[in-house]
């Protein structure tokens, strides 16, 4: 096996080594699925600082550390808000190993817990440089930068934000799509609507066309139909062993359709 | 080849043995430990058949960096009986039939075990939920599910 590892007690000696390339390691069940087919290969860097575990509440919200895992989403009161997210992950086991650090750059159709991430417009701070919005680190996962935490704001009503998952088998199953929205409402009208669609591209990504449908609206029958018919505006959902593009197009808007009528 | 020297607890007992460089904690436990209770499967976190406890939760061997356990207590099929004393849940597995060609039984136990000592007596629903990481080619998993609800509701005792 052609791989080196290295650990580092702290995060930024880390970011250090992997200057010099390499492939970040955090619960591992992408990476070590391609040690294990021989797929990476060269040096791996993983960190044991234990920050990288920590959940806690801020003036802004809550800082989760990168290597947090789905368990521990789970485990935590102040990101309740979250649970239906990372409870929707894999298996217990893979849950008790995946991270959030992880999910950010977990290829297609991976991702459902950045699809939360990103309609709660979460944002990621970073080992070096500033913080930046979760949805601007999709741009640059060709060559991530290491991320040390993520923090995310509750949302201040809890009606305000749905997330629903789509797979074929159940109760763990990859996405065929998964959606997150947050709609805050201001004298009954949608403010700054964020909708996020998981599998739906080359990554977790917003409907431009279903938010552009609920700003402004009430929540009713009308804007939740124009919001179903623009979901896919833009979007050119990758086809794959669990569904096609046209597949996904199709009932993409029928699920934003039925969790937005939850949500009104 | 660069060996790495792990110490580590299994099953109660401690071990110390080399990894090879990125050798996953599977691989590590059959080939240089010699404990072959879990199994591998898919190597891919798909199947569950590699599922060991990693300081008490379940993880998925195949996909756990062998060098990570250093210091830390890993139990496996092997460790869940007393001597002769089966885990309730392997009497459970043999009354009733919950195991036919046997290759996801020892992790099917192991995710079994963690979830009744995080949960002594869950729904059918959670152990369907407890044991959604494994998969079982034979059975069907109702035997499973069954036999599991059987310990939990204290049919069946050790
Ligand atoms: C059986 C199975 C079922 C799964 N089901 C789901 C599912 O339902 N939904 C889902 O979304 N995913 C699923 N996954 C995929 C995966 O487990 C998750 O996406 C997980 O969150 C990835 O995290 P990890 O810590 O294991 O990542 P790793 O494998 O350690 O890393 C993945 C990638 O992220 C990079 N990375 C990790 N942490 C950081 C960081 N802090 N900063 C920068 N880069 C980083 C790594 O370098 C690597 O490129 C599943 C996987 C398996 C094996
Ligand atoms: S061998 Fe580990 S999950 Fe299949
Ligand atoms: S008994 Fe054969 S796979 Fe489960």
């Amino acid at each position: 096996m052609a791989v080196q590892v290295q650990t580092h007690s702290s995060l930024i000696a880390a970011q250090q080594a992997l200057g010099q390339g390499g492939t970040y390691l955090a619960g591992g069940t992408l990476v070590m699925r391609g040690v294990n087919a021989g797929e990476v290969q060269g040096v791996i860097v993983r960190a044991t600082d234990p920050e990288l575990r920590r959940i806690a509440s801020t003036s802004e919200g809550v800082r989760i550390g990168a290597g947090s895992t789905m368990a521990d989403i789970l485990a935590s009161r102040d990101l309740d808000f979250l649970h239906p997210v990372a409870r929707a992950i894999g298996g217990p086991q893979v849950r008790a190993m995946a991270t959030v650090g992880g999910n950010l750059f977990a290829p297609h159709p991976y991702g459902d817990f950045t699809v939360a991430l990103i309609a709660l417009g979460a944002r990621a701070v970073l080992v070096q440089g500033g913080p930046r919005p979760v949805e601007e680190l999709m741009r640059v996962r060709a060559r991530p930068p290491l991320v040390a935490a993520i923090d995310v704001m509750r949302p201040r009503d809890m009606r305000a934000f749905g997330w629903l998952k789509v797979s074929r088998i159940k109760p763990k199953g990859v996405s065929v799509l998964s959606i997150a929205a947050l709609l805050v409402r201001e004298g009954g009208r949608v403010r700054g609507a964020r909708i996020a669609f998981g599998a739906m591209g080359a990554h977790p990504l917003r409907s431009a066309g279903a938010e552009r449908a609920l700003e402004g609206q009430a929540l009713d029958a009308t804007s939740i139909a124009r919001a179903a018919q623009a979901a896919c505006l833009g979007l050119e959902p990758p086809t794959d062993a669990l569904a096609s593009s046209w597949y996904r197009r199709e009932v993409a808007g029928v699920h934003l359709r039925r969790l937005l009528e939850q949500m009104a | 080849m660069t060996f790495k020297p792990i110490s580590f607890t299994l099953n109660g007992s401690s071990k110390a043995a080399f990894a090879t460089e990125g050798q996953n904690l599977l691989d590590f436990l059959r080939r240089a430990v010699g404990d072959l209770s879990p199994k591998y499967g898919c190597g891919q976190g798909t199947c569950g058949a590699c599922t060991v406890m990693i300081d008490n939760v379940p993880q998925l061997a195949c996909l756990v960096l062998a060098e990570s356990v250093e210091g830390r207590a890993v139990n496996t099929a092997a460790g869940l009986a007393n001597g002769p004393r089966l885990d309730p849940l392997q009497e459970a597995f043999m009354e009733r039939f919950a195991a036919q060609c046997g290759y996801c039984t020892a992790g099917m136990l192991v995710a079994a075990r963690a979830l009744l000592d995080a949960n002594p007596r869950p729904s059918r629903e959670e152990v369907i939920e407890g044991i959604s990481g494994n998969l079982c080619r034979c059975t069907g998993y109702e035997p499973i599910i069954d036999a599991i609800l059987d310990v939990a509701e204290g049919r069946v005792q050790a």
